[in-house]
């Protein structure tokens, strides 16, 4: 019982992994496809579908395969954002230079969280995470000379050759492509299978000799590293930040799209950022009140479809095949 | 730091210790981790704000708001909670749901402005406390802290209640076994503890006002007093607050930019050697 998950994966992965490249060759070609029947207003609805993509599957990482949902990374995210923005404004520094820095700084700010994290679980961890995001979140409001405060700050960071909407994303596109890729491959590794070992029971994964603090605070760093990426290319896409993008909120609609999409599904991440980006849309086209709805939401998907719609449609489908 | 920081660092010490109370009353009994709490802080200081402002009694708003706030909480355990009992994480992000509904209703009804509860004359202007002229009515909050804290332990430690309630933290099946209708003691901690961050939202309203993102700060110190002190457990609570109010006095003497940082230190420090809290204990 204990080992067979840990046999059997990589033998599935490589009998499904034929049909999976066709299948993602047809998504890719049919996102690509994408923005040339849309208005640039869809277009850049689309660009953030894929970036908060992104921002909702790096949190699957943690709590679909290690059991560990943080309610810290948006913040994570943000951090990248107001570097970006920060060093493009400030600085002088280059978009290809800015992004590397963002997406640093991303990761060592998610280290920092990782150290304090792993050493908590459940409820614990929801709330450290939660604490640590939050003093993010302070320290970008209070900060005033550097972040701007309450009316953030504001520079060109995209490069010039990504300024069209269309370019913008396909570049975003791309680089989801790569991300999603990146994220696949960590979690059908060796070290997924052993994060998804201490998701199931860290006793045993510790008794077997893991040493589970030190994988979880990688598996923390390396999602980490991809919210950074995310929040950069959030900073493009915005050319602005402000307190708003480190919020609670941000982490909460982050979680919100991960479990819409379905917890442990990776690619379910897009289908929810699509569900909750697309329902903001509506409902602010008939009212300002969209945290109102987004608070419903969440109370109503926690209680009739906590496994999220991806999940939801999975099981109806293994049901079927079965 | 000077007689008058202490004085403030220990008042928002004792505002901070209400509110944390009831969070960790709610946390220790219940397992519901109610992030709705600072939400509810929030709410209960606009309507205490409310009645204080139309009656013109202080105390009737503080009645005001913890009735209203134990409403919502009714609401929010009865109406919410039952359907997803047993799950933390889903406790956790439909009470985020909550708060964000929270919020954004009292956006609607008071608007985004910021508003101070008006204090009763007698405990308007200031005395000499130490050689430091120092206001009363945050003296008044200190000794509603130490009343709430000799109250609660009273209740836990010297009533049939108070010690129903440990044994629930314990044991919830041993106790509904002996005959105990446990659930009405889960439903009066819940309400009690919602009604406590009601009449912190009226006691802070006073003198920190009311605004539209204070219940996240309000909860960010409440998550730290109750990850500092541990689960459950009330001197923790009590300890907590201690240490997040001081240092959170100090971070602004020193670091007025930074104050956020100043708590996030030491609770680093604690969290690596005792991950459950000062007085937490593994369940």
């Amino acid at each position: 019982m204990t080992m067979t998950p840990i046999v059997s994966e990589p033998s599935r992965i490589a009998g499904m992994s034929g049909r999976a490249a066709i299948v993602a060759g047809l998504v890719m070609v049919v996102a690509a496809c994408l923005p040339l029947p849309l208005s640039n207003y869809q277009v850049g609805l689309a660009t953030e579908v894929l970036i908060f993509g992104m921002l909702a599957m790096s949190i699957d990482i943690l709590a679909g395969f290690a059991g560990r949902t943080s309610l810290g990374h948006g913040a994570i995210f943000g951090v990248s954002t107001y570097v970006v923005v920060y060093s493009t404004a400030k600085l002088g520094l280059s978009p290809a230079a800015a992004f590397a820095c963002g997406v640093l700084a991303a990761t060592a700010v998610a280290s920092v969280f990782a150290l304090l994290a792993v050493r908590t679980s459940g409820v614990y961890f929801l709330l450290l995470t939660l604490a640590l995001g939050m003093i993010v979140w302070g320290v970008c409001v209070r900060w005033t000379p550097v972040t701007g405060g309450e009316n953030g700050m504001r520079a060109d960071v995209r490069p010039a050759m990504l300024l069209s909407h269309n370019a913008f994303y396909w570049a975003v596109l791309a680089g989801a492509a790569i991300v999603s890729f990146a994220m696949w491959r960590f979690v059908h590794s060796p070290f997924g299978l052993t994060l998804r070992g201490i998701r199931d029971s860290e006793s045993r994964m510790r008794s077997l000799g893991y040493n589970v603090p030190l994988h979880l605070f990688i598996g923390f760093t390396v999602s980490g590293f991809f919210a950074g990426v995310a929040g950069a290319l959030y900073a493009m896409f915005n050319n602005f930040v402000s307190p708003s993008t480190v919020a609670l909120a941000q982490s909460v609609e982050g979680v919100l799209m991960m479990i819409a999409g379905g917890v442990g599904t990776l690619f379910g991440a897009f289908v929810g950022a699509a569900a909750i980006i697309a329902l903001e849309n509506v409902v602010s086209a008939y009212t300002e009140r969209w945290q109102m709805v987004l608070g419903i939401t969440f109370v109503l998907i926690m209680i009739f479809a906590p496994e999220g719609i991806t999940g939801k449609l999975r099981g109806m489908l293994s049901r079927k095949v079965r | 730091m000077s007689i008058f920081q202490i004085l403030s660092g220990l008042t928002f010490a004792a505002l901070l210790f209400v509110v944390a109370s009831g969070f960790t009353l709610i946390f220790g009994l219940l397992r519901i981790v109610n992030l709705a709490h600072g939400a509810l802080y929030l709410f209960g200081g606009y309507v205490g704000f409310t009645v204080a402002t139309k009656t013109g009694s202080f105390v009737l708003g503080g009645v005001g708001a913890m009735a209203a706030i134990a409403a919502i909480g009714l609401v929010l355990d009865q109406g919410l909670l039952r359907f997803v009992r047993g799950n933390e994480l889903r406790q956790v992000l439909l009470t985020l749901g909550v708060a964000f509904f929270l919020n954004d209703l009292s956006l609607v009804i008071w608007g985004g402005d910021s508003f101070t509860v008006p204090i009763p004359a007698i405990l308007r202007g200031g005395t000499k406390v130490f050689g430091t002229y120092y206001p009363i009515y945050r003296l008044f909050v200190l000794g509603m802290g130490i009343f709430v804290f000799a109250g609660l332990w009273l209740l836990l430690n010297r009533t049939r209640l108070g010690a129903l309630i440990r044994a629930g933290v314990d044991d919830a099946e041993m106790v509904e076994a002996s005959g105990v209708n446990i659930q009405r003691v889960f439903l009066f901690t819940f309400l009690f503890g919602s009604a406590l961050a009601g009449l912190g939202g009226l006691m802070g309203g006073a003198f920190l006002s009311l605004y539209p993102s204070a219940d996240a700060e309000i909860l960010t110190f409440s998550l730290a007093v109750v990850i500092i002190g541990g689960r459950g457990s009330l001197v923790g609570v009590a300890i907590g607050s201690l240490l997040v109010g001081l240092l959170n006095t100090l971070g602004q003497v020193m670091f007025p930019e930074l104050a956020y940082f100043v708590i996030f230190g030491p609770m680093a420090i604690l969290l690596a050697f005792r991950p459950l809290g000062l007085f937490g204990r593994a369940t």
